[in-house]
């Protein structure tokens, strides 16, 4: 299956996912006016990934910034990872933030009640 | 027709600005708008954790804004230029303010004043849950986050949303909200 990546933009996140390393990686802003344009690569990527996913997938989450507009999209690409993980597969959350940022930690823990897989948060201390 | 865009917008630039802007909102206004904001933010050395609270809530402000005008009909476009609206950031004592405004369908009023009102009336751990609720249950609509903007900001700032409608014509009301961003925060959890 043929890696996604995206290069990231001021209101856009770098994106890598790689079928092959089984590993999924959002990093940066993601403050789009239309998140859904965005997003719908990365959903529809997951979705042919999760018919033959690694025995372990490591999600790695890094944003410094996202919109609400963005959120639903996030918990989207949550929502795939969900499936991938009861259908029996390991699927490792890492959920990034930077030193002190209250908002991001707790914006983890949000998506972490939601979806039910447990997030390792970490943060980055500079 | 009593309410006048020049002297409520004189009245929002009467103090610390850092920025104000009327006229039409679109994608390249907030671009610019939130690089300005940033390399101000760093100039003034705020901590990071303020930087990025009035970067978030100046993003949803702005996102609201882009998503919500309502455009006036013809008769007014010599006035206003379309997708018009009105953004000011600035500093009042120790708090950011940002004040947005746009015109308003007169129908829509009740609904969004009754939404912000419950907002106000919530509790931290009250709009927690309002905000999982809506990301988890309501459909993404093509305009946005389907309501999450407000909460999102109310959660953030830890502060209450100030309002006003003012009636403009029958069909129009100029809606204002400003949010404020406290210079300390304190910590959470406590």
């Amino acid at each position: 299956m043929e890696p996604l990546i995206i290069e990231g933009t001021p209101k856009t996140p770098t994106v890598r996912f790689d079928a092959e390393k089984g590993v999924i990686e959002i990093k940066g802003r993601s403050i789009p006016e239309n998140s859904v344009e965005f997003y719908k690569p990365l959903v529809d990527w997951l979705e042919e990934y999760k018919k033959n996913p690694k025995p372990k997938t490591t999600v790695n989450i890094q944003l410094e910034y996202f919109n609400t507009s963005s959120s639903k999209c996030i918990l989207d690409v949550f929502k795939k990872l969900e499936a991938i993980h009861k259908a029996k597969n390991e699927v490792e959350i890492n959920w990034y933030y930077e030193e002190d940022d209250e908002d991001m930690l707790e914006a983890g823990e949000d998506y972490e009640s939601i979806i039910r897989i447990p997030f390792k948060m970490i943060e980055i201390v500079e | 027709m009593n309410f006048s865009i020049e002297d409520y917008y004189a009245d929002l630039i009467d103090g610390n600005v850092l920025l104000a802007y009327k006229g039409s909102i679109n994608t390249e206004l907030i671009n610019n708008v939130l690089d300005t904001i940033e390399s101000k933010l760093q100039d003034f050395n705020e901590p990071s954790k303020v930087r990025k609270k009035v970067y978030n809530v100046l993003v949803e402000s702005l996102q609201n804004l882009f998503h919500h005008i309502d455009d006036l009909p013809d008769e007014y476009k010599d006035d206003f230029e379309s997708r018009f609206g009105i953004l000011v950031v600035s500093k009042e004592g120790n708090k950011y303010r940002i004040s947005t405004g746009n015109f308003i369908r007169n129908d829509k009023i009740a609904y969004l004043k009754e939404k912000i009102d419950q907002i106000n009336s919530s509790n931290r751990e009250e709009l927690k849950e309002m905000y999982k609720f809506i990301l988890n249950h309501q459909k993404l609509s093509e305009k946005g986050g389907g309501g999450l903007g407000l909460v999102d900001i109310a959660r953030k700032t830890g502060n209450k949303l100030k309002y006003t409608f003012v009636p403009f014509d029958d069909e129009y009301s100029f809606y204002n909200l400003d949010v404020f961003v406290d210079e300390v925060i304190e910590k959470k959890n406590s």
